[in-house]
């Protein structure tokens, strides 16, 4: 108790000190809010109303601050650009960002856990070496490049999705999931490749220790030995691992919404810092740096339930 | 544990089959396009829907389907009534009075009211903020109510041509009671507001009780299509049914299956020079610039020779004031051009640099293709691309920059939107001109109540600006417009408006 205590004060610590550093960063890059709502209507005496409406004169800690106290009495403010409340505009689009990111993750799983597995199984066999050449290959290849890559074979070739032909979740469920498939995997893969190889040195790691000569001796099969014995252990690592990633799926899921037009978190992140929108920029990027606390915390508690001499350790 | 982590796998890959299996179902659900169209456009609304308070040009031309002014633009450049059934203008140019059209209908269903056209005008000439929020009416002294169907408009000075400032969307009669007008716009106009999501979409719906013709497709939406690269593949897939604005070359790539109509952006596109910093003080120096450029050369290689050649600050759609000939004040002429270079003390040439934001290809390609014709008289121009933030900022608004290319457009059916910005003075003066008898002829042209006289005193100020050289004027570029064949009836205004009620579906 004491210890996840612990984590969440480090965890608003980290918050607070992210969500400074981009009202910091805002105010060092040049452009202002003001001048790209008023566009081409800019004249001096409008820009001060406006500078002055939106309170950008006052300096830079005393607008954190009052940023600070609306933030943590729920209220985010409003969009300047949009003139939208933040929190509509962001509750609107996070469920297409954590799908993309969920189903990333699912996919990841998927592939991983069993090709993992049986290369550490038939380690050095033909099949290892293949998937070994192609995991080198899908671990170099980044995601966005994955994805016009996918666009192009499953989009333009196989003629499986139509790219662009993105759909509402409000407007059809199964259209919406259907398109996600392929920035999904687009996003994974990479991932993918990666978790296949940990577990397979992990795994093979934990072949060579003591327990498991022992656990052979004691007369049980390949299979009983490493699901009953070896992958508890191996996949500490991985875990760790799995954490990390998604955590990393939700960011690279920002870039892969440009390449795949998909209206996530990522398309209004990039916007809103065009036009200085820092509200919003602001809510999303502290919430992007939940999810990698919240991740990382996660997979803090699985370790525990995984394997219960880490608590005692500790 | 074993049990519990394949139990967890089992459920993971259950739910991921069904995904898949879920996907089967997309693709063919295009069949039901009886009474709607899904158009393209590149940037979002990134704005208020607030008619008053909306500025970029982008939210504007979208807006046109759901707000109406007193008055508005027609396909021909003409001013009809919308809102006011008829208008009078007093002989003297300062008083406007307005008829209220009869069982005129808010989108709410409520009725329009002298209160309500009192309340948006008033809102329109708020000066609490120092300026009034829509500019046009600083010359406003006050909005009265004469009786229940008639209000007037005193001008503190005489302007004949303020009538079409009230045809702009940021004129638009709004209800007077709508607390929200930024997120739940309310206009008299022939489709209205059902919903929008930022850097997704934005849709509206025919407005069945509207004064005029009614709206033909039913459901209308706005699809951002912010990758360009995707826009043929998406007409072609049909996620979109048409898309605004194509270059020449996403033309070629589409198929039979598409109407394409060309048309101008309204736009004057030119090298803007600053003409306050050397060696654009100078007017020789700026004339032996536009003795180095060949529009046609320009046009070949941005828009495929598409596009018209401008010789000054208008375009063609303004049929009044166009004038041709002034596209022949400056032929190339390398000759001529060092020749005035020599005289103007740069017998080697200059550098200097083109400020362009980077959004606007076609602007980038004008200025690569500018650069390599200047170099022709020993001129070399550097290309700076900055963000369009930086621009608004660097080079508008604080005119810190050598030159710039850009394209101008109006905001409202008169010259003076165009010509207003050269008069020394002026807020949106971004290129500093200033010259003394271009600010008197102007300044006749706005007191002049004779439409003929008036329309020759600006044909004069454009004889000025072109010239003088105020800048190195280009072209008007080509706009084109793609829709499936499905449907018809787009037309161009020459203003930046999308007017989706004329269309209509074929078959």
């Amino acid at each position: 108790m004491k210890y996840v205590l612990k984590k969440l004060l480090a965890m608003t610590a980290t918050l607070v000190a992210v969500s400074f550093l981009v009202f910091l960063a805002f105010s060092l890059i040049p452009g202002d809010p003001a001048v790209s709502m008023l566009g081409t209507q800019a004249t001096p005496e409008r820009l001060t109303a406006l500078r002055e409406q939106l309170g950008l004169n006052d300096p830079v800690i005393l607008r954190y601050l009052k940023w600070l106290f609306d933030f943590i009495r729920g209220n985010m403010g409003t969009s300047y650009s949009y003139s939208l409340p933040v929190t509509q505009m962001i509750l609107e689009k996070i469920p297409i960002t954590l799908t993309l990111s969920l189903m990333a993750f699912l996919f990841m799983l998927l592939t991983s856990i069993p090709l993992g597995i049986y290369t550490a199984k038939h380690k050095d066999g033909k099949v290892d070496r293949v998937i070994y050449i192609i995991n080198q290959i899908l671990m170099s290849v980044p995601s966005f490049f994955m994805g016009i890559l996918l666009t192009f074979l499953f989009g333009l070739v196989f003629r499986l999705f139509t790219p662009g032909g993105y759909v509402s979740y409000t407007v059809s469920l199964s259209g919406f999931l259907g398109y996600l498939i392929i920035p999904a995997i687009a996003i994974g893969l990479p991932k993918s490749a990666m978790a296949v190889k940990l577990l397979r040195s992990s795994v093979a790691q934990q072949r060579k220790l003591d327990y498991t000569r022992t656990a052979f001796s004691r007369g049980n099969s390949i299979n009983g030995v490493l699901y009953h014995h070896i992958l508890k252990n191996a996949l500490i690592p991985v875990i760790t691992f799995w954490g990390m990633a998604f955590a990393d799926m939700v960011a690279g899921s920002i870039i892969i919404e440009q390449v795949f037009s998909i209206p996530g978190l990522g398309r209004i992140l990039l916007t809103s810092i065009s036009n200085r929108d820092y509200p919003v920029v602001e809510a999303i990027i502290l919430l992007i740096a939940f999810v990698v606390i919240a991740a990382n915390f996660i997979v803090d508690i699985v370790y525990r339930l995984v394997d219960p001499r880490i608590s005692k350790t500790s | 544990m074993k049990k519990k982590g394949i139990k967890i796998l089992l459920l993971m890959s259950v739910l991921l089959t069904l995904t898949i299996a879920l996907c089967g179902c997309t693709g063919d659900k295009a069949g039901d396009t009886s009474s709607t169209i899904t158009i393209g456009i590149p940037q979002d609304l990134e704005d208020s829907l607030d008619p008053h308070v909306a500025v970029a040009a982008g939210t504007k031309e979208v807006l046109f389907n759901i707000f109406e002014g007193l008055v508005k633009p027609d396909s021909d450049g003409n001013i009809v009534p919308a809102v006011a059934s008829s208008w009078l203008i007093s002989d003297d140019g300062t008083v406007y009075t307005f008829t209220l059209r009869e069982g005129i209908k808010f989108h709410d269903g409520s009725l329009v009211t002298v209160e309500d056209i009192k309340k948006s005008l008033d809102t329109c000439a708020d000066t609490s903020n120092g300026t009034p929020l829509v500019p046009a009416f600083s010359n406003v002294a006050s909005v009265n109510i004469i009786d229940e169907k008639t209000v007037e408009i005193v001008l503190s000075t005489p302007n004949t041509e303020f009538i079409s400032d009230l045809a702009n969307i940021n004129a638009a009669i709004i209800p007077a009671d709508n607390a929200d007008s930024a997120t739940n716009p309310i206009g008299t106009g022939p489709y209205k507001y059902v919903s929008r999501s930022p850097q997704e979409n934005f849709v509206m719906e025919k407005f069945d009780d509207y004064w005029g013709t009614p709206a033909n497709i039913k459901d209308v939406t706005f699809k951002i299509c912010a990758n360009a690269d995707s826009v043929v593949m998406d007409l072609k897939g049909g996620s979109i049914d048409m898309y605004l604005r194509l270059t020449s070359a996403q033309v070629d790539a589409l198929d039979d299956n598409f109407t394409v109509d060309e048309g101008t952006m309204n736009l004057v596109q030119a090298l803007y020079l600053n003409n306050a910093v050397e060696p654009f003080n100078n007017p020789k120096v700026r004339q032996a610039l536009c003795y180095a450029i060949n529009p046609q050369e320009i046009m070949d290689m941005v828009s495929g020779g598409k596009g018209t050649e401008l010789g000054s600050s208008m375009y063609p759609s303004f049929k009044k004031y166009f004038m041709t000939d002034l596209n022949d004040v400056y032929n190339q002429n390398i000759e001529k051009a060092k020749e005035l270079l020599t005289e103007a003390g740069y017998p080697d040439g200059f550098t200097f640099t083109i400020t362009v934001p980077s959004n606007y290809t076609q602007h980038v390609d004008t200025a690569q293709v500018l650069a390599e014709e200047f170099k022709a008289i020993g001129v070399t121009a550097n290309i700076n691309l900055v963000e369009w933030e930086t621009w608004l900022s660097d080079v508008y608004a604080a005119r810190n920059y050598d030159a710039t290319v850009i394209g101008v457009d109006a905001s409202s059916l008169t010259a003076s939107a165009l010509l207003g910005r050269f008069v020394s003075t002026a807020d949106d003066n971004f290129t500093n001109y200033s010259n003394a008898t271009y600010d008197e002829t102007y300044a006749k042209a706005l007191a002049e109540t004779d439409d003929t006289a008036k329309t020759k005193l600006y044909q004069e100020c454009l004889t000025i600006l072109a010239d003088d050289a105020a800048n190195v004027y280009i072209q008007d570029l080509p706009e084109f417009v793609a829709y499936n064949k499905k449907y018809a009836g787009y037309v161009f205004y020459p203003l930046y408006v999308q007017d989706i009620s004329k269309m209509y579906i074929v078959k």
